[in-house]
């Protein structure tokens, strides 16, 4: 048995709480972003992944994903290979280079995190008009055809007794924590399920402003913080490496949002809270596939050119007209391709990857290779994604009706209200917790006072 | 009797129910309202979505008076709420047919 190293395995499975923290982040900051009326369905379609892809990863995804590739193609893992993670259990289940070994099962811990999150990411697009049962089901077969299998593709390292994705290994295109496996992927299936809906009613006609923005800032600094467990613990490691990419993904963090507000204050006039939010995240993203290739003077550049773009690329949908409700396309899309080409221009050789982009003298050799995966992502996630839609709508319908979303999916889709700032009336009586109550009808439990009640009530003029 | 109603601006709120305390009106009800007069509404920014909000928030208070104190009650009203500036608001008055007090069941003046 190999001794594993307590400092790594520990800031491992610390970083996997972190990233596990960014779903219920982004739930905030979806749910400011859309209107009272459907503020819980947008934070429930992030929750309910919390629930269904830990069940699937644990039981096939962890397989799909890093299990043996099947027929050595580097398409997808082994389903059966790992099931029930019943074969990580065992004290011999490490790996990580000799020094720097952790479990197994904390890196399977790790990489469930990062599952969640990205089936979460992709209800942005498809706000206020989505049926839950449907998006239920969405997220278990979404991470099945697509997630599960891509991440094999770019995050499923080949050693010597292992077949690992293809886009690892002979692609060998950088994306150090998902700038292709999550945030491309995601917003092409965010583009894709935008469509297969369709516009929310009166899209680009009815104001459709933010509901809480507090909550969209809130959520916007819980994504920060977790996104230093998403990119620092991607090193499964705590060496100097990682302080690399920490400083990274401060770094491009900061400067995504600084630019995001220098266009929103040069374009619109001001500089605007929900621009700080996005630009933040835009850099963030960004910075994702690239925090191991670049300095920190690249990362500036990164997060800065993200933040620039994706303020406007969020003008899109309007120009467009495909309503990608939240801007998956704008910000996680958009973000994801600046970060992952931007590697192949602005790598530096004394970044931890090692490789030198076209502006540091490396020549053009890493930049086809970030295009080749970027676009290979993107076009089997948006068509493989555009099927699964187009075959839930048919079988189960992916949109409420009508007057359903008129009056809010808060109430069709969970029979509940976000606020309850006026009080409405009404008693409790129905359902399952009514035979606990003394008398379901008389729910004051007393008569009137008899002294009020001589009061003459004729007659009032 | 009469029902006078005032759509103000939210923060002279203060200053006008201080201005009828000091009058002597000892009740009042006031509650969120938004609308928009002549000086129609603003436009907000998201992610450089332009949008035109027609409605701009007010206050709407309303106060019963006995008939000869609604003509004072409404320019006390109207020194406290105006600052000259576009969007002060409105006050109308209209006759009341009957006020009861829920407690007592007193009705008319005295229920005031």
């Amino acid at each position: 048995m190999d001794a594993i190293n307590a400092g790594d395995t520990a800031w491992v499975l610390a970083s996997a709480g972190l990233v596990l923290l960014m779903t219920p982040g982004l739930a905030l900051f979806y749910g400011g972003m859309v209107r009272a009326k459907s503020v819980l369905n947008m934070m429930m379609m992030s929750f309910i992944a919390l629930g269904t892809v830990t069940v699937a990863w644990v039981l096939w995804g962890y397989g799909e994903s890093f299990g043996n590739s099947l027929g050595g193609l580097g398409l997808v893992g082994n389903p059966l290979g790992h099931i029930g993670l019943q074969d990580l259990l065992s004290a011999d289940a490490v790996m990580g280079p000799a020094g720097h070994q952790i479990p197994t099962l904390a890196f399977a811990a790790f990489q469930g995190t990062f599952a969640i999150i990205a089936v979460a990411l992709v209800s942005g697009a498809i706000a206020d008009r989505a049926r839950f049962s449907t998006w239920t089901v969405f997220t278990v077969i979404w991470a099945t055809v697509v997630y599960f299998p891509v991440a094999h593709w770019v995050f499923d390292v080949a050693t010597p007794t292992h077949l690992g994705g293809w886009i690892a290994n002979q692609l060998k295109a950088i994306d150090f924590a998902g700038g292709t496996v999550l945030e491309i992927n995601c917003g092409a299936a965010g583009l894709a399920l935008a469509l297969v809906l369709g516009k929310r009613l009166g899209f680009r006609k009815d104001p459709m402003r933010p509901h809480n923005l507090t909550l969209v800032m809130l959520g916007a600094g819980l994504l920060w913080f977790g996104w230093f467990g998403f990119n620092a613990g991607s090193a499964l490691a705590a060496t100097g490496s990682t302080a690399v990419i920490w400083m990274n993904t401060l770094v491009a963090g900061a400067v995504g949002m600084l630019t995001w507000l220098a266009v929103e204050r040069v374009r619109d006039g001001h500089a605007t809270s929900l621009g700080a939010a996005s630009g933040l995240v835009a850099g963030l993203v960004a910075i994702t596939p690239s925090c191991s290739a670049v300095t920190p003077v690249g990362a500036i550049a990164i997060g800065g050119l993200a933040g620039a773009a994706c303020a406007y690329a969020v003008a899109w949908k309007f120009r467009y007209g495909y309503d990608d409700s939240l801007d998956v396309v704008g910000v996680h899309l958009v973000g994801g391709l600046v970060g992952t080409i931007g590697i192949g221009l602005f790598a530096s050789k004394v970044a931890p990857a090692g490789v030198d982009g076209l502006f540091y003298g490396g020549g053009v050799d890493q930049l086809w290779r970030q295009i080749v995966a970027a676009v290979a992502v993107l076009v089997f996630s948006f068509v493989a994604t555009g099927a699964i839609g187009l075959g839930l709508h048919r079988a189960m319908g992916f949109r409420v009706d009508r007057d359903d979303e008129m009056r809010g999916v808060d109430l069709s889709e969970h029979l509940e209200t976000a606020y309850d700032l006026v009080p409405r009336g009404g008693r409790l009586g129905v359902g399952s917790a009514a035979q606990h109550l003394p008398d379901a009808r008389h729910h004051d439990g007393h008569e009137p006072t008899p002294a009020l009640a001589a009061i003459p009530t004729g007659d009032l003029r | 009797m009469k029902l006078i109603t005032a759509i103000i601006k939210p923060h002279q709120l203060e200053t006008v129910k201080e201005a009828l305390e000091a009058f002597g009106v000892h009740g009042m009800t006031v509650s969120e309202a938004s609308g928009y007069g002549r000086q129609r509404g603003h436009s907000e920014v998201y992610r450089g979505a332009e949008y035109q909000i027609d409605f701009v928030p007010k206050v709407r208070m309303e106060i019963l008076a006995e008939d000869d104190d609604a003509g004072p009650i409404t320019d006390v009203i109207l020194g406290a709420a105006r600052t000259g500036r576009i969007g002060d608001g409105k006050i109308w008055i209209i006759p009341v047919e009957a006020v009861v007090r829920v407690r007592t069941g007193e009705h008319g003046p005295g229920a005031l």
